[in-house]
């Protein structure tokens, strides 16, 4: 019966239809379960099944969960924070640096999906040093791992073969004096061993999977990750029910694109007064270089090739100070790219080629690999912040200072607004609240009396002056006219193109792009740099990119965008393949690969794909990045 | 009536890239992501299944090493474990520590515990020795099963099913005794977080090997630790003659 719901009897003779039924015979016992196709409502007749999270495929009316014990274990914290980032981490020690001061009890409970605390980190990174100050003026008796202050500054505009030096003066945003170069990796592990010490209970390994809600809306807390689900959404016998943290404030830090902030943003209607937030993603590599070739605290920014002046983006290249000749380089391609043959990781493994790059990084050897979505959208994207219940911190909502390629310290100072805000409500005798959750709008008011709100008026035109004619240049001059002199001071405030899944062009109006082959020296294909990023996902378990709809991958992203996602996964989770059966191609899902950066969610142009939280402790293994 | 130890291994998780430190006296380890040993997460959820099914009173699990295997303790407490036992070795004597010195820690602590049963993973997935279950079992004079992908208690003897090259040996074999577990003995169970959260009030004892009366004094001395050679790239050949040629040329033929 199955069969000729895929082969319907006018399209092949007689003859054609034995054979193929005598094939699906012979092959039922090695074919793979996608072939079959299944009476769920999420995929059409003819499509291969792909998802099967609960979801989209839900599991109360579905008879293999019958019986099934679904009541979870809950327990009750006074705070609870999802994510153990710069942010998560600076909020929750503010709170027990202020219960400490006045001696009050207060329970802070951190889960974090990364098995530990700096396994899913990755950025450049500069860090200046505002927010650290403020939250450990001691920082640096308490060993935090800022070794390498920035000695050099160098921006260049890149052409093919040549490079063209570009003044660093005082005042531009990139200007770097003061800051640190970081293994952002090691920092938060650090922040996470502080935090600890104070009293804060970090849950490594567990994936806030489920915001909860009170009976009057507002937010109760979050349930983490179930487990123990087969790929096919079935429970195995070893599945367990997550667990449930409820909190009088629930704080969310899930760095950029975080996919319970997708749904708060839905449900508090939170987007309803800015622009939609629009994204880059930034790949990066470790090098072990040649010992001559080091410089220590050198700090090199880079635009021009090889991208065109219409599409953004950059590379960063820092000399770390930390015993090894380590550096820390990278490239970052906005994703309001138009060109669905554009592959970021392979603009990356291109720049590295350029002589000016290469010479750094001849006779030296590649040590890590990873990848991460970061916010471009700046001040006029900006959410609102609070809700009943809950509250969103650092590049969540999105306090990234985009000329600066900074967002570290806006994001930790956004964690400790956050904190103090909520401290003196959470402990008051009475909890004076309308709503069953907490609602702080305090910390909405302080973010915007606060440095990162001036911080963040003052560079928002930027980003945005790059929707010109002359893209690139266009951008520069205006930065180079209006931010250095008027200093973000002049009154209008320029929009930026919309959202980055609507940007790109149908694959008929573009040209291909001819990438070389990787070299193994300086250039590396997709799948060796996957393995360096550590990445792996229990197998057994539902693919955690989701699909609104099975069937719009081919009919939608194959057939007028040429399948961009094949291109700008830096994990090479999708691929499209050729139907068992001959005709035609599928979707394959290769989960296990992910690197949790979130760019799928953002640039699928049918906005089909809906990431959700794998089994908590799978994703990458960085360290120290 | 009984006490079964568990050894629980804190090692590199198996999906990391393992990188040699630049002077090839080890691989990097400082900030790379460790787990339990999955051979060890099979022995653990055997000796909780044992509990469960009450033919053991309490699970005792045990690690050596320095402070950070305590969260490789605290998750067999989470999938069931009663209590804890920390061996600190650091420093050179960590790095040192071979199956040699586990066993013997692992004889005298299952001697001072009155143990029934010592269950370990078969072997560890960073130095594959497959060695610490065999010697712990001689130093003991215990029988021993190992390879184990079934375990079944019958009174005061065990049956054990092994995994062996020609296929699988049953045999029998009286208390006390050693056992290793293999792939195919279990399913380990998640460690919950509510679990987690009911470890931390589980005791984890310290202890020093000097406490067992065991000496950490290594009898081997790594030289040196080197990358597998880089694979050569394969040469595709169009005809059979060119293959020939080419072995020819080689050497090969």
């Amino acid at each position: 019966m199955l069969i000729h719901t895929m082969f319907p009897a006018s399209r092949y003779s007689i003859q054609a239809q034995r054979c193929i039924r005598a094939l699906k015979t012979v092959k039922a016992d090695h074919a793979p379960p996608q072939l079959y196709t299944w009476r769920w409502k999420c995929s059409s007749a003819v499509t291969p099944r792909i998802t099967s999270h609960y979801t989209i495929c839900p599991r109360d009316k579905d008879p293999r969960w019958e019986g099934v014990e679904m009541e979870r274990f809950a327990d009750e914290a006074d705070v609870v924070i999802v994510g153990g980032g710069p942010a998560g981490l600076s909020a929750a020690i503010r709170l027990k640096q202020l219960a400490n001061e006045q001696e009050k009890d207060l329970r802070v409970c951190l889960v974090e999906k990364a098995s530990q605390i700096g396994a899913h980190t990755l950025s450049g990174a500069c860090l200046e040093p505002s927010a650290l100050n403020e939250l450990f003026s001691d920082w640096k008796e308490r060993g935090a791992p800022l070794n390498t202050p920035v000695t050099e500054d160098v921006f260049s505009l890149l052409t093919k073969k040549y490079r063209i030096p570009v003044p660093m003066l005082p005042g531009l945003p990139m200007n770097n004096h003061g800051n640190y170069i970081v293994r952002l990796g090691h920092f938060v592990r650090w922040l996470g061993e502080q935090a600890e010490e104070l009293g804060v209970e970090i849950y490594p390994g567990y994936a806030a999977a489920e915001v909860l809600f009170h009976e009057d809306g507002s937010v109760k807390g979050i349930a983490t990750n179930d487990v123990g689900i087969a790929k096919d959404g079935s429970p195995k016998d070893v599945f367990e029910r997550g667990m449930e943290l409820h909190a009088k404030v629930t704080l969310f830090g899930e760095g950029c694109h975080g996919h319970l902030a997708k749904q708060l943003y839905r449900q508090f209607n939170l987007r309803e007064n800015c622009e939609p937030q629009t994204y880059a993603i930034g790949l990066k590599e470790v090098w072990l270089i040649d010992e001559k070739k080091w410089r220590p605290g050198r700090v090199e920014h880079s635009v021009g090739w090889p991208l065109n002046r219409n599409t953004y983006g950059g590379s960063f290249l820092y000399h770390l100070n930390e015993g090894e000749p380590l550096v820390a380089l990278g490239f970052v391609v906005g994703l309001d790219y138009t060109n669905p043959y554009l592959s970021p990781f392979r603009e990356f493994q291109r720049w590295k080629h350029h002589p000016f790059i290469a010479k750094t990084l001849e006779g030296g050897n590649r040590i890590a690999y990873g990848a991460r979505a970061l916010n471009e959208g700046g001040y006029q994207c900006l959410p609102k912040v609070t809700f009943p219940g809950g509250m969103l911190i650092g590049c969540s909502p999105g306090f990234m200072n985009v000329p600066k390629i900074k967002g570290t310290h806006t994001a930790m100072k956004s964690g400790m607004l956050a904190a103090e805000a909520i401290f003196p409500k959470v402990t008051a005798k009475d909890l004076a609240s309308e709503t069953a959750g907490l609602h702080v709008p305090e910390y909405e008011d302080n973010l915007k009396k606060s440095w990162i709100w001036k911080e963040l008026y003052s560079v928002r035109n930027i980003r945005p002056s790059f929707h010109n004619y002359f893209g690139l240049y266009g951008g520069m001059v205006y930065t180079g006219v209006f931010y250095w002199i008027l200093r973000g001071k002049e009154p209008w405030t320029l929009k930026h193109a919309g959202l980055d899944s609507a940007q790109l062009r149908p694959a008929k109006e573009c040209t291909a792009i001819e990438y070389p082959k990787p070299d193994g020296k300086l250039s590396f294909d997709l799948l060796s740099s996957v393995a360096l990023s550590g990445t792996n996902h229990e197998g057994d378990q539902p693919p955690h990119l989701t699909l609104k709809d099975d069937s719009v991958p081919v009919a939608n992203n194959l057939a007028i965008y040429d399948g961009p996602e094949q291109r700008f996964c830096p994990a090479g989770v999708y691929e499209y393949v050729p139907l068992e059966t001959g005709e035609g191609m599928r979707l394959q899902i290769n989960a296990q690969n992910c690197v949790h950066c979130k760019t799928c969610d953002i640039k699928d142009p049918s906005q089909n794909i809906n990431w959700v939280v794998p089994e908590g402790s799978g994703g990458p293994a960085y360290n120290g990045m | 009536m009984s006490r079964v130890l568990v050894g629980v291994k804190r090692v590199i998780d198996y999906a990391v890239k393992i990188r040699v430190k630049p002077d090839q006296s080890g691989v990097v380890t400082d900030g790379v992501k460790h787990s339990m040993n999955p051979f060890c997460e099979i022995a653990v959820e055997e000796a909780v299944k044992l509990k469960e099914k009450k033919f053991i009173k309490e699970v005792v699990a045990v690690s050596c090493g320095p402070s950070q295997v305590t969260e490789t303790i605290r998750t067999a407490l989470a999938m069931g474990c009663d209590r804890g036992i920390h061996v600190e070795v650091s420093g050179k004597d960590y790095e040192a520590m071979g199956p040699l010195q586990i066993s013997k820690i692992f004889a005298a602590l299952a001697k001072k515990e009155e143990a029934s049963l010592v269950i370990l993973g078969k072997q560890a997935i960073d130095d594959d020795c497959n060695q610490t279950g065999q010697m712990t079992a001689a130093l003991l004079d215990w029988p021993q099963g190992t390879f184990a992908s079934e375990v079944t208690i019958d009174g005061e003897t065990v049956k054990v099913v092994r995994e062996i090259d020609g296929g699988l040996e049953t045999i029998k074999i009286s208390m006390p005794a050693v056992l290793t577990a293999d792939l195919r003995l279990n399913t380990p169970r998640y460690a919950t977080l509510p679990n987690i959260m009911k470890a931390k009030k589980k005791k984890i004892a310290n202890m020093k090997p000097a406490d067992l009366g065991v000496d950490m004094v290594s009898r081997v001395e790594v030289l040196r630790v080197d990358e597998p050679p880089t694979r050569l790239a394969g040469v595709k050949v169009e005809t059979v003659d060119d293959l020939v040629a080419k072995l020819k040329a080689n050497g090969t033929i």
